[in-house]
């Protein structure tokens, strides 16, 4: 039985007065990974922003539409924006480890949050940093700069620390982008594993990933939702035509 | 002539002008140094400057110039942090942060003698500091702000966006993003550009004529209590620095030494400031190295 953990319906954003997204409507899956593809600019980064609210950071803009997140409207004027943030985590195009060490970067979110007991601390460095596929390569140099890392590395420690504050969602926008193929598959790879405990919502440019990891593809274009399915059925077998000719390469 | 030889050209030139720049300020270095090193002594370096007979010293002067600077940067350091975290991280693009921008770029560029005869009318004539080291700190401060607050700014502005953006997506405040992320990692700029400025407040003479005055009177080594008056401590006392006193021997200095105990305290001055230029850089390396977890 699949359970809807967030929904969003009528979603839409406008940067002053020119409108970017035309009313989204779009669910997800808990403990599933579901990607949004699209051309650049087709507004998928800018919708995947909104589920935890980063684009309030950017003047001018207006969010409206339905959010229900687990039964609350995280729009709401009461909804505390900090907490929300920590429930829903996210992990960004270009990893931005914080200039401090491995173990510093991960134990952040919750020494921040008050967390003060070291047992409690290592353990949460510990477990996320397993989680994340990279424990076993920095667990005798935790008290290193995360800086040194390779890129691939760095974007797992950045996958840890959004893990480590215990989010039930986690937003990835192009988080293979900037990484050479290598690093991208072992990033793949800590998803697959990561979905027994999380739900994911990926941006990606990369078709063959979202094809390869995951099980729901949303595809956008222009500030619209074409379709949103099963990703077998978007890839084999899509019901528009401007999906099937993205899909095919004949544009974007 | 085709492109190439352009090239040779252009390098050869770029080379000799920036080899003359270095000239210039070897020069310079080498003439003060060499002019003011012989004069240098333990003595010289502690003992009080003499008015009419040769053989005084610089030791009241230079520990004013160390205590001037220290009140100072004790005043503005908290205010350019301020101002220039409310400028990088809080100010909105907007009209009213046009206008402060302005206003500090226009405070940098004010003559230190403007600065001085203001400092002058408000701090020792209006505010009845009279001539006073904390006088000289207040119209250091006028002139220094602006320049400290450019360079934190600078160091605020040099943390990339992916650094906010990574703290604020953990669930982390705006103002702990800022003082927990975003601060720490410009800590070695900032300290860089603190003891820079340092440098120069140092060396600033014209700002401190009329508000820290000209005259060095006895101090008691022995008393630090700072409500005394020949107490080192004591904010409310006139107090001549080094770069003040060069200034006055050299314009109507009487002693026979005159030129000699110029020499010297110019010497020490320019050394000061040279040993201020190599700890920012320093002290800015090992920091980075410290907060960063040794990158």
């Amino acid at each position: 039985m699949v359970n809807t953990i967030l929904k969003t319906k009528n979603v839409k954003l406008k940067y002053g007065d020119f409108e970017a997204l035309h009313g989204i409507d779009l669910d997800f899956n808990q403990n599933e990974i579901t990607a949004l593809i699209g051309p650049s600019g087709c507004g998928k980064s800018t919708y995947l922003r909104c589920l935890n609210r980063m684009n309030d950071l950017i003047d001018g803009v207006t969010v409206t539409g339905d959010f229900d997140f687990q039964g609350a409207d995280v729009y709401a004027d009461d909804y505390d924006i900090v907490d929300l943030r920590k429930q829903i985590g996210m992990v960004f195009q270009q990893p931005n480890p914080f200039p401090m060490s491995i173990y510093d970067n991960v134990v952040y979110g919750l020494r921040v949050a008050g967390v003060r007991d070291k047992a409690t601390l290592d353990e949460a460095a510990q477990t996320s940093l397993k989680q994340a596929a990279i424990w076993d390569e920095v667990k005798n140099k935790l008290d290193q700069s995360a800086l040194a890392l390779s890129g691939g590395q760095q974007q797992r420690v950045c996958i840890a620390r959004a893990l480590a504050v215990s989010p039930d969602i986690i937003l990835l926008d192009e988080p293979t982008s900037a990484l050479d193929p290598h690093s991208s598959r072992q990033i793949e790879a800590t998803l697959l594993q990561l979905k027994e405990k999380y739900t994911i919502i990926t941006v990606t440019h990369n078709l063959q990933q979202a094809a390869r990891i995951a099980d729901k593809t949303a595809f956008f274009l222009s500030g619209d939702l074409i379709e949103a399915a099963d990703t077998k059925q978007i890839f084999m077998n899509p019901e528009h035509k401007e999906t099937s000719d993205f899909i095919t390469g004949r544009f974007g | 002539m085709n492109a190439k030889r352009y090239d040779k050209l252009a390098t050869g030139l770029l080379y000799t002008i920036a080899g003359i720049v270095v000239l210039i300020l070897l020069l310079l270095l080498g003439f003060i140094i060499i002019r003011g090193l012989p004069q240098l002594s333990w003595s010289f370096l502690t003992t009080p400057s003499r008015a009419f007979t040769a053989g005084g010293g610089i030791g009241i002067q230079l520990f004013n110039s160390i205590y001037l600077l220290i009140l100072t940067m004790l005043i503005s350091m908290p205010i350019a942090l301020g101002a220039s975290i409310y400028l990088n991280e809080y100010a909105k693009p907007g009209k009213v942060t046009s206008i402060i921008r302005t206003m500090i770029e226009i405070l940098s560029s004010l003559p230190s003698v403007v600065v001085g005869l203001f400092g002058f009318l408000l701090f020792v004539v209006q505010f009845g500091l009279s001539f006073s080291i904390l006088s000289g700190a207040l119209a250091l401060t006028v002139f220094n702000l602006p320049l400290l607050t450019r360079s934190i700014e600078d160091a605020l502005k040099s943390i990339s966006n992916d650094q906010r953006n990574g703290g604020l997506a953990l669930g982390i405040s705006k103002w702990e993003t800022v003082t927990k992320i975003i601060l720490p990692a410009a800590v070695p700029s900032i300290v860089s550009g603190l003891i820079l400025s340092a440098g120069r407040v140092f060396g600033e003479a014209a700002a401190l004529i009329y508000t820290a005055g000209q005259s060095a009177p006895a101090l008691n080594f022995a008393n630090w209590n700072p409500f005394d008056i020949d107490s080192p401590l004591n904010p409310m006392r006139p107090a001549e620095t080094l770069a003040v006193h060069i200034w006055k021997i050299n314009s109507e200095g009487i002693m026979p030494d005159s030129s000699a105990v110029s020499a010297g305290a110019a010497a020490v001055l320019i050394i000061v400031v040279l040993i201020f230029n190599l700890l920012a850089r320093w002290i800015g390396r090992l920091l980075f190295k410290r907060l960063t977890a040794g990158s």
